[in-house]
């Protein structure tokens, strides 16, 4: 059943592609975590207006497929005017807009998981918001929700498949390729399935690790 | 190490062998400190609603330099809504509170009484400092994190500088030794040490506390309140709200009963205790000597 030759041969390839995909999706994840940080506390801002930028921001980039969020940023922004976009930065733009979006979301609730005389005592020592959120926040809302975050990472990994769309030669784009020229599909796709598994099943362990680690310490 | 308590250097604490305690002949004489009296905390016809619920009406108080003055009423009687309206972490909607001679929390404008803005109140708050009773360390960062924090980001201290305070305070705390312990790994009386090294750290002119020792097992009362003593002996200014009478009696110099919203009684904690008055306190004092009189149950 399996062509061994042929699949020595195509392993390189698909590891080359595999790390366009990692370089891609971590990317998408630091952008996607600054933008999460930024409109979940924008979420939980004092201020209305600030309140419903976040809603919106979340309701149109959880809302919209990302499949044609890429398509859109692909073809249509370069008709109005923005100008060419790469397939690589088509693609860390577009999986950055999404993640941020969910990010938003976890940071949100690990931000209302922390006791507010946290934050007062904070401010009354004479921490600014800047600092309180960087210091205090963050740091506290990320070992909260380490297993979401780990997860959406898991996610934004697989989701990045979806950028083949705009031309960008990843993993799965170049499984695709080898496929339609070889014609060993099952080969090659359970190569591809076997290399995903390869960075998310790893990923998954050591963030059951680090959780452990944390709780040890913390909790 | 004790020079990091006197506020502002103006007013040196006295050393331990004259302090207030054994300079003051009787409970019912006024403290004296050598010199200056200055005023730290002045309140004047304050209020506060929620709603329709007034809970502080026309409070007047004055807190002296080096004063322990301690807050004591029934529940919901306002006595964290005062203190923290001390802090302005509740927005006083009536009166004054200046904080030497700085009002505290708004600035008055044409249009009428407006909140200051954010950084005018930080700077009139500098110099209070405020102990909770949930304690409120930051959980991932350890005691001397906890205690460096402010004096680096605020204060702008360098890492040394803010180690060798930070590690100064809780040696005052008694607590030099878990410096690098997380809060989750203390005693809750070892965490409630650290929020007040926390607090000394900067250097406060007044220091409220509000229940500090409400949330602690009764074994671990006491390493608290003996910090809290210390601190009185040296001339901290303080604010206590308190359910510990016997503290209350013993460094208080004045004693404050409020009730549904009202300053009902004030005086020396020898008034206030033996020689209660009004019908409210009379209560008051007797329900917590019924609950705390355990002796009397005892089968002989
Ligand atoms: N944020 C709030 N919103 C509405 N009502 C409040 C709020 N905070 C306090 N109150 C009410 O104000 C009154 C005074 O509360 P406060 O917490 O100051 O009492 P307290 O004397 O500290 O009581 P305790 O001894 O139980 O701590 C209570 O009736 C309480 O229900
Ligand atoms: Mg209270």
């Amino acid at each position: 059943m399996f062509d061994w030759p042929l699949l020595q041969q195509n392993a390189p390839l698909l590891l080359g592609a595999l790390w366009v995909t990692l370089q891609v999706s971590m990317a998408a994840l630091v952008f996607g975590f600054v933008i999460g940080i930024v409109v979940g506390s924008l979420r939980l801002s004092p201020v209305p207006l600030l309140r419903r930028m976040g809603g919106a921001y979340i309701f149109v980039f959880r809302g919209i497929p990302l499949l044609v969020q890429l398509l859109f940023i692909y073809y249509f922004l370069p008709r109005v005017g923005l100008p060419n976009v790469s397939p690589t930065a088509a693609a860390i733009i577009g999986l950055s807009l999404a993640a941020g979006a969910y990010i938003a979301e976890i940071m949100r609730g690990g931000f209302l998981a922390i006791p507010g005389g946290q934050l007062e005592a904070a401010g009354l020592l004479g921490l600014s918001d800047a600092q309180m959120l960087m210091r205090i926040r963050v740091p506290q809302a990320v070992r909260l929700t380490l297993p979401a975050l780990v997860n959406e990472m898991i996610l934004l990994i697989k989701a990045s498949s979806l950028v083949s769309v705009v031309g960008l030669a990843d993993l799965t784009r170049t499984a695709q390729n080898l496929a339609a020229s070889d014609y060993m599909f099952v080969q090659d796709y359970l190569m591809l399935a076997g290399f995903y598994c390869l960075i998310n099943v790893p990923l998954a362990y050591a963030a059951s690790l680090l959780e452990r680690r944390l709780k040890e310490r913390t909790a | 190490m004790n020079s990091l308590l006197i506020p502002g250097g103006k007013a040196p604490a006295p050393p331990y062998e004259t302090t207030r305690e054994t300079t003051r002949k009787s409970l019912d004489e006024p403290m004296k400190t050598n010199g200056e009296q200055s005023t730290v905390l002045t309140l004047s016809q304050v209020g506060k609603s929620f709603g329709n619920l007034r809970v502080l009406k026309g409070i007047e108080l004055q807190v002296q330099r080096s004063e322990v003055v301690c807050l004591i009423g029934p529940s919901g009687s306002g006595k964290s809504t005062l203190l923290r309206s001390m802090a302005f972490l509740e927005e006083y909607d009536e009166g004054e509170i200046r904080i030497e001679g700085q009002l505290l929390g708004w600035q008055d404008t044409d249009k009428g009484r407006r909140r200051a803005p954010q950084s005018q109140i930080n700077q009139v708050r500098r110099n209070v400092g405020m102990v909770f009773q949930q304690f409120n360390l930051w959980p991932h960062m350890t005691a001397l994190g906890n205690v460096c924090e402010a004096l680096r980001r605020v204060r702008k201290f360098s890492a040394d500088e803010a180690k060798k305070r930070g590690m100064a305070m809780l040696e005052k705390v008694g607590l030099g030794h878990k410096a690098e312990a997380y809060p989750a790994q203390l005693s809750g009386g070892q965490q409630q040490r650290v929020a007040i090294a926390r607090a000394l750290a900067m250097e406060p002119h007044i220091m409220l506390f509000d229940e500090p020792t409400s949330a602690l097992d009764p074994e671990l009362v006491g390493e608290v309140l003996q910090v809290m003593k210390t601190l009185a002996k040296e001339g901290m200014t303080m604010v206590v709200v308190t359910h510990e009478m016997g503290f209350a009696a013993q460094v208080a110099d004045s004693v404050i009963f409020l009730d549904q919203g009202e300053i009902v009684a004030r005086g020396t904690p020898r008034q206030i205790f033996h020689n209660a008055e009004q019908p409210r306190l009379q209560q008051f004092l007797q329900n917590y000597l019924d609950r705390n009189a355990f002796w009397q149950d005892a089968k002989p």
